[in-house]
């Protein structure tokens, strides 16, 4: 389960609390402090995405973040609800890991043109910041997954 | 913290420089005002723009976007736009996206506005 889950509308305006409460809950993680501008530009590269695909396939369902404290790591999920909406920028994006997930078809991973143009800059932003990043496409829709290590907090005698 | 944004007349070596100081965060939400801002630049004819970035807190591709769009337009008018930036987090989205290769970026603003290369 996520530490914290997060539903925002899909509105611009939104993007910026999701940044504040993804960095707040990576600092309790124990991420490293110098990394933690990495998580917030990240995370709000993932949801400007999210954002963009909802408002122009105009889909009413939130976008979803889920923030997670595992063992030796945070992790981020960034869900939007378009289907296939993954696969086609990622895999042009160096460094991306670009997975398809069941029942994407490739008849659905169509998006008009300059969208795409402005998803792949937000993905290349995301690859060049984050070293564990990976593009899940699927038929109910698409999940960015970014993982960074943590430091353990110093045990207090 | 939201946007804010102000503009200014310097005369330098190579002419009339405008100087937009931008402070606070340019992303998705904050960046249309910022594209405004520099449409209209350019629509009233300061084609040679110096845009201060040291007060800018966050950016994103949201906004480097902007930035690209200011650029065009002002190179179809022979004109410039230059950054000035010297903070490390800013100047990362800049390397890691390759537009270091784009844009001049200044450590002060009188060093832009007296650049004429």
């Amino acid at each position: 389960m996520a530490t914290v889950e997060l539903r925002f509308s899909a509105q611009p305006e939104h993007v910026r609390t999701a940044r504040l409460v993804a960095a707040a809950v990576a600092r309790r993680a124990g991420v490293d402090e110098a990394v933690l501008d990495e998580v917030r530009l990240a995370v709000g590269e993932a949801c400007t995405r999210a954002v963009g695909l909802h408002r122009s396939n105009g889909i009413s369902a939130p976008v979803r973040v889920a923030l997670t404290e595992e063992e030796k790591s945070f992790s981020i999920e960034v869900g939007d609800e378009v289907p296939g909406s993954g696969g086609g920028a990622a895999g042009s994006v160096p460094g991306v890991r670009s997975t398809t997930g069941p029942g994407a078809g490739p008849a659905e991973a169509e998006t008009d043109t300059e969208a795409d143009g402005e998803d792949e800059m937000g993905l290349a932003v995301i690859s060049g910041l984050v070293d564990d990043v990976e593009v899940v496409t699927g038929a109910s829709g698409g999940t960015i997954r970014m993982s960074w290590p943590t430091t353990p907090a110093p045990v207090s005698s | 913290m939201d946007l804010s944004l102000s503009t200014r007349n310097v005369s330098g070596p190579g002419g009339d420089r405008t100087v937009v100081e931008v402070g606070g965060e340019i992303d998705v939400y904050t960046a249309p005002k910022l594209r405004e801002q520099l449409v209209e630049l350019v629509n009233d004819g300061s084609y040679h723009l110096v845009v201060d970035m040291e007060g800018v807190d966050f950016l994103d591709s949201t906004g480097l976007g902007v930035l690209v769009g200011g650029l065009k337009r002002v190179r179809a008018h022979e004109g410039s736009l230059r950054l000035v930036c010297n903070q490390e987090r800013i100047l990362k989205i800049f390397r890691i996206t390759g537009l270091t290769k784009v844009f001049p970026i200044h450590t002060s603003v009188d060093e832009a506005v007296n650049a004429t290369d």
